[in-house]
Order: structure tokens, then sequence, then C-alpha cells
């Protein structure tokens, strides 16, 4: 069973956002104690969706949640847009496919990144990104 | 919490009691806890000790008069599960066990129980009840405060064993900007990450441009350790160092080629010392024996 | 408007990358560093990278651009100040920074430069010996 507990959501419109996004998921991230690879991991794959949010669908909002399991915590974020949605999710989720330019991080990189990665996207509707990372 | 008597819903009594009998109570919690073998009077003080159960007798009364015996999670019990907090994060440092910090809380049963006893003496139904409110209000908090403990004592060992791992896995400077790092015993993952890591960050701090992973004696290499080491190979490249790998016994060999491990990328070498002298002259250095007529 | 500063140091610029930067500001960065080449007639620049602690797509791409710009005016890029998370973060990933070459710090960064440098040149004399001749 998962306990949520330390809940924040910030909303994503520009870099700036980015920017305090990602400063907020390092700190929580060292205060859960993650090790330095994961915390690492974590706000890169959070930088890279929020980036593809505000590149793709304008901007979106990211809800961030310390998550618990038993013995182990970790950090879950997820990543909620109104954008054009995504037609082919598992095409996107293949090894550095990336639509704009860009070194081939892609959905598939992110997803690599992290331990958990779910992904709901509906064209004309939005997606939601839902990431979790363990200690 | 409510009663039902005779279909009539009463509030406990509990709470009233917890305020009333505090004196009582504080003395009859102490007495139980040295009854009960968790006293441990060379680990805390007297003095210490009543303070922190008045303190908590005093919180726990505040919040059961809000009326909610049945659910510490409410906000009301928040102040007491703080105090509960801080007592038990520090006998974890001072080295009380488990049961002790279970029975430091269930020993408060005991003079709760003599009270409501003496409150109730005419009314045996509601003693009844009133014991079962108390009994797993008090289990609750016993229960909340052992996990705490749990907890604390899983981050405190946690720690040590990463101290323990930079401990054992130094890193040595052998020659201005040429680093060792021998490796000793068997290589779990974890432990393969860890000194790894700290591998790279010495690398950035010694400003080292290439760097030895001396595995003579690590006795089994596996595929994970393998790919970690090939890892640490590329992660050094990409950030503008080098490493050699030496020490590759011909059984560990044999293994890396069975695995089907890829090594044309790296160097390595059958031992430390060669692996060192192409370090050196890949640094630059040429090392000369004096002639003999130099030798004085 | 902010902009990223390009310093000279020694014979070679040096731009350093702050972790807040968005497109704009890359952009620009991207102008203000092909004016610079072409103007100082520097051959070499050093990008720091060691207040970075992540490298994305975005990173990756402007740090990409600034070496296809460069060589373009023909000018050597070396990137430095790689910090070991995010070295080992682009090797989970299977990504390297393709096409451009790091070096640990600074001083190790400028020494590579010249290496690259003199080689270049010696390239391109051999290259006028042959086709003089």
């Amino acid at each position: 069973m998962i306990k949520t507990h330390k809940v924040k959501t910030l909303v994503i419109h520009s870099a700036t956002d980015v920017t305090l996004m990602c400063q907020t998921v390092r700190d929580w991230a060292q205060t859960e104690n993650l090790s330095l690879l994961n915390q690492t991991a974590i706000v890169t794959a959070a930088s890279e969706l929020a980036h593809n949010m505000i590149n793709y669908a304008g901007g979106g909002q990211v809800d961030l949640a310390v998550v618990c399991q038993g013995v182990r915590s970790g950090l879950r974020l997820t990543f909620t847009d109104q954008g054009p949605g995504i037609p082919d999710v598992e095409l996107a989720l293949q090894n550095g496919y990336t639509t704009g330019q860009g070194m081939g991080l892609g959905l598939g990189g992110t997803q690599r990144l992290v331990n958990e990665f779910v992904i709901d996207s509906q064209v004309g509707v939005g997606t939601k990104i839902m990431i979790t990372q363990w200690r | 919490m409510a009663l039902e008597v005779n279909g009539v819903r009463n509030p406990s009594k509990v709470p009233d009691i917890l305020t009333r009998y505090q004196s009582e109570l504080l003395t009859g919690w102490l007495t139980e806890q040295a009854a009960s073998g968790i006293r441990h009077e060379h680990l805390i003080q007297e003095a210490v000790l009543r303070k922190q159960c008045a303190d908590i007798l005093a919180l726990l009364s505040e919040a059961a008069q809000m009326g909610n015996l049945s659910n510490i999670m409410a906000p009301e019990w928040q102040p007491l599960k703080e105090k509960l907090t801080t007592i038990s994060l520090s006998r974890v440092q001072q080295g009380f066990s488990p049961r002790d910090i279970a029975l430091f809380v269930f020993s408060l049963k005991q003079p709760l129980f003599e009270v409501l006893r003496q409150e109730l003496a005419e009314e045996p139904i509601s003693l009844a009840d009133e014991i079962w409110i108390a009994t797993t209000l008090l289990d609750q908090l016993g229960l909340w405060t052992t996990e705490v403990y749990q907890k604390a004592r899983e981050d405190i060992i946690m720690r040590q064993q990463e101290e323990l791992l930079e401990l054992s896995t130094p890193v040595v400077k052998l020659w201005e900007g040429i680093l060792t790092l021998p490796l000793i015993g068997t290589l779990d993952s974890s432990r393969t990450q860890i000194v790894m890591e700290s591998l790279l960050q010495k690398i950035v701090e010694t400003g080292a441009q290439v760097a030895i992973i001396d595995i003579t004696g690590v006795p089994l290499v596996d595929t994970l350790v393998a790919q970690h080491l090939l890892k640490t190979v590329a992660a050094a490249r990409l950030m503008g160092s080098d490493c050699i790998i030496s020490g590759i016994r011909p059984q560990i060999a044999q293994t890396i080629v069975h695995l089907g491990v890829d090594l044309s990328n790296v160097t390595t070498k059958s031992s430390l010392a060669d692996a060192f002298i192409l370090a050196l002259q890949r640094c630059g250095f040429t090392i000369q024996r004096r002639g003999a007529s130099d030798m004085r | 408007m902010e902009r990223i500063p390009i310093l000279q140091v020694q014979e070679f610029l040096l731009v350093s990358i702050q972790v807040d930067m968005h497109d704009r500001l890359a952009m620009k960065l991207q102008q203000d560093l092909t004016q610079q080449i072409v103007q100082s007639g520097c051959q070499g620049v050093l990008i720091d990278i060691s207040s970075l602690d992540i490298v994305d797509s975005f990173i990756g791409r402007v740090l990409g651009d600034m070496a296809a710009v460069s060589s373009i005016l023909d000018a050597e890029i070396v990137v430095v100040g790689m910090q070991p998370a995010v070295a080992i973060t682009l090797v989970e990933l299977g990504l390297s920074l393709v096409g451009v070459r790091t070096a640990l710090n600074m001083d190790q960064g400028m020494v590579l430069l010249r290496k690259l440098l003199q080689e270049k040149s010696k390239r391109q004399g051999n290259l006028d010996q042959d086709s003089q001749s």
C-alpha cells in the first residue's frame, strides 16, 4: 500500500517555472535521502518532462509528492497538461525517438531514468505522466 | 468516542481522568517502567525521565479533550506525536532496544487501568468499555512510537554502511594526475555503485587524467560488476579523464569472455605496475634509470 | 537584457553555462558567441558546465548548437567541468555528446585546445604542401 504525504502543486509555463521546479525536486530528493544518482536521475527526468509540456502543450502543472511503501520512501511527480496528446505512445517511448531537435533523451530515455513511469495520453485531450523514484 | 449505556450515548471518561489524575498517573507510570526492567538508570536520569513523562501526560490529556480517542492521525494528536518522536529519536541514539521503546508507552496502561478501576468501581460495564478505549488508544500510540524508532534505526544503519563502504575503498593518488582504486573482496551491485561514484568524484577533485581500477583483489566478476566497470570508464571519459583496468587474472579474463562483455574499448593491463607505467606515459612522463656513473 | 558573459582567457574564449538558461537566452548566447569568435579571432572556445547538476535535452541541444556554430567558424570547442552524477546519468541513458571533446577543468581544457590547434595547423600545413606539389 502506498502512502502519500507532503504534497505540492506547481504551475509550469516558463523556463523560470522549470528551474524552480527542478530546485524543489532536488531539495525534496535530498531530504528523502535519495542517492546522488537517483536525485540526478529524477531531476533530469522532471526537467525533460516539464520542457516537453512547455514545448508541446504550452504549459501544464506538476504535482509533487513524497510516497512511502512499507520501508521504502521516494518521490512521485505527476505531469498533467491539456495539450495535443501523443498519437503513438509506443513509438514515442522507443529509445531516443524525438520529434523535435535534441540529443535523443526523449520519452524513452526519461522512462529509463526512473523506477516507475506511467503515461496516459489522449489526442485532443491531453497527457498525464506519473514518474516515481525510490530511495 | 462515545459509549452506549442502556441505549444512551455517553462520552468517554478517559479524557477527564487523564486530566484529573495526572500526578497519580505520573508516579504510577514511572513505577511501572522500573518494574518492567526498562528503566536503564545509567542511560537516562530520573529528573529527565520524570519531565519527559510529565510532558507526555500533559499533551496526552490535551489531545484527549477533543474527544477523538480512536484515531491518532487527527490533527489534535500532532503535538503529542511530535513529543513522542523526539523522545524516540533520542532513545535510538542512546541505544535503547525496540522492546524498551514499546514498553515505555505500554507501561502507562497499568496505572491508567488502576485509576479507571477506582473511578468506575460501581459500573463494571462502563469500566470494561473504558479500559477498551484506553488500551486501543495506547496501542496506537505505542505502535506509532515504535515505527518512528525503527525508521530512525534503519537510517542510522544505512549511514553506517555508507561510511564503512567509503572507508573500505580508498582512492589512492599514485602520482600527479594519476589515481588508483584498488578493489578488494567481493563486489555486490550497490557497493560497486558507491565505489564508482566516489572514484569519479575524486577524479574531479584531483584533476586526475588517469584512474587505474585494480581488480587483483577481486575473486569474482559477474555481468553486473563488469557492466559497472564499463560504465565507470565511459563516465570518466565523458568527463574528460580516462581509466585503465588492471589486475585481470586469467580466470577473470575467461569469465569476462564467457559473459560476452566487450572490453575492446577499454585499456587493460594484467598488473598494476604495467598500468602505472602506461599511465605515466599518457601523462607525459618518462622514467629513466640513472647511469652507473651517476649512482654514488 | 540579461546575457551570459563571454570572457577571453589567454588565447581562448570562455563561456560559463548557468542552470537557469532559457530559450531566448540560449539564442542570444549563440549570437554573441558567433560574433565574438569572428571579432576576436580566437580559435578555441571553453564551455564551462561545472555549475550544471543535470544535463537534459535542452542543455544537450544548446551544447550541440554551440559546437556546430564553432565548427563552421573553424574554432575548436572543449567542454569542461562535467559533474560525475551528470556523466553517469548520460552513460546510463546510452548518450554521449557527439563530436564534443571534454576536459576535467579549465587548465586541462586549455592544454587540450592547444594540442588540437597544433594538430589542425599541421594537417592544414600538410594539405597546403600537397596542393602546391
